[in-house]
């Protein structure tokens, strides 16, 4: 087991960090160690440590080392290994789109609101679709809120709706316009097959054909949400995990006042 | 069994009062109804199996007939029965023959009650006779390979293909799995029907059809043969085909269900008259089948924090305990529920779900209490995941939970990977080796932490269980104390689909099932 755990090559990389050339870190500049586990459908044997080495080695890792094997049934072998990447990437060169907005505290929040807006803004939130978890919109929503962070029930400026789980689309909208929301805000767990990307799709379309998608700012969230996506969408914003309700608050509230919405 | 809490059961003793007082009242309110699904159930009971041209199933077809001849009051079985003795032909052949326009069933002259009976029985006969070979079929397994001691490891598949699914549960099976679950696919719990046939295509889970169990149920006992272990097969009992879903296990002989009393109403806003009938009968029939049922308080603290809203977890189990006693179910086939789901970031919340667990242990003693593991503080960080699973498995095995749902580190990532599974299972059998008995060893403080824990949570629950029987459960559960969820009692999905029962009406499987098990 331990043989390579150790290593006692002699460093010949140059270990000064270069953002042009940015490499994974394990306990050495430069040094591109990774570990990756996967499964292999063969049995475990040397021929399938081998092959399970090969695969590392096309992945990009140098030196690949099998740390451990085990069978998961006859014909399957779970692998963990270490290598070094050889791969590096430019950091320079990337850009991310992110929600630009700062965040504001709930009471930071309010106070915009009745400066600026000065009403009740109205907020409506589900997980639509065939999507069967509340717990992203009822993480936003619900008064407890998460992890510290009250939800936008809370809110004294925010009057908030949560639909829960199961929402179509159409039922959605009409709940939307019932309300007067002025945001919508869409829960998407399940992304298994693609599902939400066909879903929030489906929910831009609906509202484009109906001549409505102006008059609310729409977000979306979920754990495979990115901002960039959402945009790509046809959202305003998308918050993946470790967002909360106060990210969500703070710039649905800000795009309202940019876009003039009273 | 000493109490390690110190438990104060004069107050275990009001609860439960106050929660059989609860369902005693709701029971008025069952007996006098029959919905579509249960009806449904009756006609698949019967022998009625099958899709029309138009992929319509036939229990469907024969209820939805009822439904616009105004003979559902009178039942499912009244009416095959009648029709049967009018006919002569069978259950499946009178479907087919509503289903073609034949035969108009409120046309035919009402037989007397007796023929009708005499016509019905030999259909239900049958039924019972392949339920109860079933039954024999689980004990023989049970007899020869012995039942597992300790907790059974419990693991979930869901591919979303039953193919697929059957491989990674055949796989689950050698590493050590006593239960399968096979995940529904999102959105079945609102469907008003049970799909057909064998099926590959689902979302986040695989449809719970009756062909799917038995392929599933196949594969179980053919790796259960090579591992002389019995291999327990688990799915959804729940949503708008409660009863269903139960008849379709008892034919197929699943093993443990999903059946809770309020979770429809809770977390699929299914409408509240409609749940509390369809989850009746659905129990009488598990009850009967030797089904373990599993409830569902573990998702309260999905939406409610487990920490201040610990002690509805208990009332609901006292409801539940309450309402499958009312089906004449057996404490032993009941699988309270609960969860690990405490927020790490604060302060000695191992020892208060220690306390929890203990709690529920020592006041359900003969339950095979189900527990959840950690889902909501899950993180995609699946190293401290897999730690979160290990204090998790501690739980169980120091106070005796019997169906242990296990925890991936994956867990908020995606469904799990087979080695996802695998290393679960490690984790749980590592954790269950070494500290079988440790459990035993402990005391627990007088006057500490976890003593008062308990007995603050009971207190709670207590009080709870005197208002609810006050308000009664509908207006408890319209003014959202459960789960911080409120649902209007003419709110929800399928309130259409209840109707008064005629005074005719007869249900032929809850007089032989209720209050008995097969053999």
């Amino acid at each position: 087991m331990s043989s390579g755990l150790y290593n006692t090559h002699k460093i010949d990389f140059d270990t000064t960090l270069d953002l042009t050339r940015l490499k994974p870190y394990g306990d050495t500049m430069n040094d591109g160690k990774v570990q990756t586990s996967f499964t292999l459908p063969v049995k475990d044997d040397e021929r399938g440590e081998e092959a399970a080495r090969q695969i590392a080695k096309k992945m990009g890792l140098e030196e690949p080392n099998v740390a451990y094997h085990a069978p998961l049934d006859k014909e399957f072998t779970f692998y963990v290994v270490y290598g070094s990447c050889v791969h590096s990437v430019n950091y320079e060169d990337i850009h991310v789109i992110t929600v630009e907005s700062d965040t504001m505290s709930m009471e930071e929040t309010n106070e915009y609101i009745r400066e600026n807006i000065g009403r009740k803004v109205v907020m409506l939130g589900a997980s639509t679709g065939t999507d069967a978890h509340t717990v992203g919109i009822d993480a936003i929503m619900n008064r407890k809120g998460f992890a510290g962070h009250y939800g936008l029930e809370r809110y004294e400026m925010i009057e908030a709706y949560n639909m829960g789980s199961q929402v179509p689309n159409e039922e959605f909208i009409r709940k939307a316009v019932e309300l007067h929301a002025d945001v919508l805000l869409v829960s998407q767990t399940v992304t298994q097959k693609d599902v939400h990307i066909q879903n929030l799709t489906n929910l831009i379309e609906l509202l484009e054909a109906e001549g409505l998608r102006d008059k609310f700012v729409v977000c979306c969230g979920g754990p495979r949400i990115t901002h960039e996506l959402a945009k790509e969408l046809g959202f305003d914003a998308g918050f993946g995990s470790g967002k909360y309700a106060d990210d969500v608050a703070s710039f649905a509230v800000t795009e309202m006042v940019k876009r003039g919405m009273k | 069994m000493e109490s390690k809490l110190g438990l104060n059961f004069e107050l275990v003793n009001q609860a439960r009062e106050s929660a059989a007082r609860v369902a005693k009242d709701t029971q008025n309110f069952i007996d006098q109804h029959t919905t579509v699904t249960v009806e449904r159930a009756v006609c698949r009971l019967l022998g009625i199996d099958g899709v029309n041209e138009m992929d319509v199933p036939m229990p469907n077809v024969l209820v939805d007939h009822l439904l616009e001849t105004s003979l559902l009051p009178m039942g499912a079985a009244w009416a095959i029965g009648n029709a049967i003795a009018e006919t002569g032909l069978d259950p499946q052949a009178v479907a087919e023959k509503v289903d073609a326009g034949e035969l108009d069933l409120s046309k035919i002259p009402a037989h007397a009650d007796a023929d009708i009976r005499a016509a019905i029985m030999p259909y239900v006969n049958a039924t019972m006779e392949r339920i109860n070979k079933n039954v024999a079929q689980r004990n023989a397994f049970l007899g020869e390979f012995g039942d597992k001691e300790g907790p059974y490891l419990y693991i979930i598949v869901a591919t979303g293909n039953i193919y697929e699914d059957i491989i990674q549960a055949k796989a689950g099976a050698k590493q050590g799995a006593d239960i399968i679950a096979v995940i529904r696919t999102t959105g079945q719990s609102l469907l008003d029907y049970v799909p057909y046939g064998a099926t590959t295509e689902g979302f986040g889970g695989t449809y719970a059809t009756q062909e799917n169990f038995r392929l599933m149920r196949a594969a179980l006992d053919e790796v259960g043969r090579e591992q002389k272990r019995y291999i327990r097969l688990c799915n959804y009992c729940s949503g708008l085909c409660m009863p269903e879903i139960a008849a379709m296990g008892a034919l197929e002989r699943l093993d443990v269900m999903l059946n809770d009393a309020l979770y429809g109403i809770l977390f699929r806003d299914i409408n509240m008259q409609r749940t509390i009938v369809d989850q009746y009968f659905s129990r009488v029939i598990n009850g009967y089948a030797g089904v373990i049922i599993n409830t569902g308080e573990d998702n309260y603290l999905t939406t409610d924090d487990a920490i201040t809203s610990a002690h509805t977890v208990l009332a609901s189990q006292f409801l539940n305990e309450a309402f499958a006693k009312e089906a004449g179910m057996r404490e032993e086939q009941m699988g309270l529920g609960h969860a690990f789901e405490m927020d790490p970031a604060v302060e000695n919340t191992f020892l208060y779900e220690l306390a929890q667990a203990q709690m529920a242990r020592e006041i359900f003693p003969k339950a095979p209490l189900k527990y959840m593991p950690p889902t909501k503080f899950m993180t995609g960080n699946i190293f401290r995941g897999h730690i979160q699973d290990a204090l998790f498995n501690m739980v169980t095995i120091l106070t005796g939970q019997k169906l242990h749902l296990l925890g991936m580190m994956t867990e908020a990532i995606h469904t799990p990977f087979m080695s996802d599974r695998a290393l679960s299972i490690e984790n749980a059998q590592y954790i269950f080796r070494t500290m079988k008995d440790l459990g035993s060893e402990l005391t627990y403080k007088e006057n500490g932490i976890i003593r008062n824990r308990a007995n603050e949570v009971l207190t709670k629950a207590t009080e709870l269980l005197t208002e609810i029987e006050k308000l009664g459960l509908f207006t408890t559960i319209e003014k959202g104390i459960f789960a911080d969820v409120k649902r209007p009692k003419d709110g929800g999905k399928g309130l259409a689909g209840v109707v008064t029962k005629d005074e005719k009406h007869f249900n032929p499987f809850i007089e032989l099932m209720k209050g008995r098990v097969a053999q």
